[in-house]
Formats: C-alpha cells, sequence, structure tokens
C-alpha cells in the first residue's frame, strides 16, 4: 500500500483547509474585498514555512525516506500562465474554491461541489481538446 | 485538546500545516504539492478521446488521486466530525457589501445558499457561479500548469518566478470578477 501514505497526507490536508475556512466562498470574498487578514495570513505565512522547508532540503541535501535524491521541476513558462492564470481567478471568485477546496466541499457534504467539480473537469477537458489552438 | 480542534483554526496555525505539506510530499515521495493535476488525470483515466494532451501514463500519477480523495475525506472528517460554526465568521464590511450588492441574506454555512444550493440551477446564478465558475477553474489552472497549491504554495515555496506571474494572475482575475463583473451581473 505505497499510497496509502498520500491518503493520509491528503486526509491531513483536507482537514487543515475544512479547519482553517479556506474553502468556504465568504472567506474568498473577504479576501477579493481586502476585509481580512486571514487568507492573506494563510497563504503567505504556508508559502513562508514551505520556502524554509526546501531551502533545508536543499543544503543539507536531503533524501526521501527511501533513500532518493529529492527532485524538484522548474516551473516552465508559457502565455498560458498569466492568461489561463486569470481565467482560474474569475472562476475562483465565483466558486469560491480552487481545486483542493473543492474535493474538500464535496468532503463536507456540499452538493454543489459535485456540480463545480464536473464543470472543472470539463474545463480541464475543454483545455486538452483546444490546447494546439492556444497561444 | 478537542476543544481547539472543533473551533475554526487561526491563520498562524492552520498557513504553517499547509506549508509543511511541500516537506511532507518531497520527502515521503518526492512528490510536489499539487492539486490541478488530479483533474487532468481523471479526463486521462475516463474520457482520453484520443487527445495527445491526455495520452500519458496517469497511472504513475496515482498517488495524487490517493491525494485528492484523502482531502475528500478529510472535507469530512474536518466538517462533520470536527464541528463547525453555524456561520463562518467574516467581517461585517464583507457582509454588508454582500447583501447590499449580491442581495445574499443567508450568510450561514460554507457557502451562500442563495447562490450555490442545487435549484439555482434553474435560474441564471446557478448556471454562472457553479458550471461556468468551475470550467474556468478546470480551463484555467491547467493552461497556466497549476493553482493555489501548485503555483502559489509549491512553485513560491521554491522561488519560481513563473509562479509569481501565476499567482498575479489569479489575483487579477479574483479582483476582475468581484469588483467589476459582480456589480455588472447584479445590477
Amino acid at each position: 500500500m505505497k499510497n496509502l501514505k498520500y491518503l493520509v497526507l491528503g486526509t491531513l490536508f483536507g482537514i487543515i483547509l475544512t479547519k482553517s475556512e479556506v474553502i468556504s466562498w465568504f472567506r474568498i470574498q473577504e479576501m477579493f474585498r481586502f476585509q481580512a487578514f486571514h487568507m492573506y495570513g494563510v497563504i503567505g505565512s504556508a508559502v513562508a514555512v514551505g520556502l524554509v522547508s526546501i531551502q533545508l532540503i536543499k543544503r543539507r541535501h536531503l533524501k526521501t525516506i527511501s533513500g532518493e535524491e529529492i527532485h524538484l521541476a522548474d516551473k516552465q513558462f508559457s502565455p498560458g500562465v498569466w492568461i489561463g492564470g486569470v481565467l482560474f481567478g474569475l472562476g475562483w471568485a465565483l466558486t469560491g474554491a480552487c481545486p483542493g477546496p473543492i474535493f474538500a466541499q464535496l468532503g463536507s457534504g456540499v452538493p454543489a461541489a459535485a456540480v463545480v467539480l464536473l464543470a472543472a473537469l470539463a474545463g480541464t477537458w475543454a483545455y486538452s481538446a483546444l490546447r494546439e489552438r492556444l497561444p | 485538546m478537542l476543544d481547539f480542534l472543533r473551533q475554526p483554526w487561526p491563520w498562524y496555525v492552520a498557513g504553517p500545516l499547509i506549508g509543511l505539506m511541500v516537506p511532507a510530499l518531497l520527502l515521503v515521495g518526492n512528490k510536489a504539492l499539487g492539486i490541478s493535476s488530479s483533474l487532468r488525470h481523471i479526463c486521462a483515466a475516463c474520457v482520453p478521446a484520443g487527445l495527445p494532451f491526455l495520452r500519458y501514463n496517469w497511472r504513475a500519477e496515482r498517488w495524487n488521486l490517493w491525494f485528492v480523495a484523502g482531502i475528500t475525506l478529510g472535507g469530512f472528517v474536518g466538517y462533520r466530525l470536527l464541528g463547525h460554526p453555524d456561520h463562518v465568521a467574516i467581517s461585517a464590511a464583507t457582509v454588508r457589501d454582500l447583501r447590499a450588492q449580491l442581495h445574499l441574506t443567508d450568510f450561514s454555512g460554507l457557502l451562500p445558499r442563495e447562490l450555490f444550493a442545487l435549484g439555482s440551477l434553474a435560474h441564471w446564478q446557478g448556471w454562472v457561479f457553479l458550471v461556468l465558475g468551475g470550467f474556468l477553474v478546470g480551463f484555467g489552472t491547467r493552461y497556466a500548469g497549476g493553482c493555489t497549491s501548485g503555483h502559489a504554495i509549491s512553485g513560491l515555496s521554491n522561488l519560481q518566478w513563473v509562479s509569481l506571474v501565476a499567482v498575479v494572475g489569479f489575483f487579477a482575475g479574483g479582483l476582475l470578477m468581484t469588483w467589476f463583473i459582480f456589480p455588472l451581473l447584479f445590477r
């Protein structure tokens, strides 16, 4: 069961997303209206901890638990990074959810999340079909 | 302890824990935190339709599907078992704005029922907020090559300037929707 550890980590991640209310549409609106620090605090401190951790991993040449060299791929730039980024932002404000929270909302028992998830799959599929014709 | 767990968690507890997911996934299996790829894997597994972008060995990325299955389970545990307040404690200013601009009256739950109850699919609101919104999330994240976790958390943590461009795009889109398109939709 080498995938069990990802199920466990995912469950922890889902609990954190839920208990910090970042899966709430209301919180996302509050963020885009600059009316509370909560979301900025969550994202900012997450990045800070992630950054320090990655620096530690790189400087100490830490290996995975099975002894592999840790590999971090660089993100590639294309015009899609900002065009797609803006399109996702529009959807983020509408649904109040990025992909992780859609799954957490589904688990929390919001029926609408199933519709949003299906629509997101349709969007991903449409991108896959149109990919060659996009800038 | 249980009392603490049952309260909504403040940002300075939740944020660092989210940040720790980055090294946890790297140390446990050399995986980069990212969620939106799971949508691609599901498409590749269910409806590849001969599209080149969906023709790859998605089975090699199965860990990602286990991860999002976990997130779903975590949503259940976090909300149903670890308790939740009736109202998300958003600022009074946000409540006032949403009342005035979007004509919302019900502030209970995680999402506003007036827009997200399944019955809303009988009106334009449901189609815009659920269907168009979801579509843009799926299309935009794949086009941008990542979402809030892959770009904002994982990418920025690894000092990727591409991710910074993406995050500026995410915010530009969200601000455009909130400040310019919502007022037009609900005029």
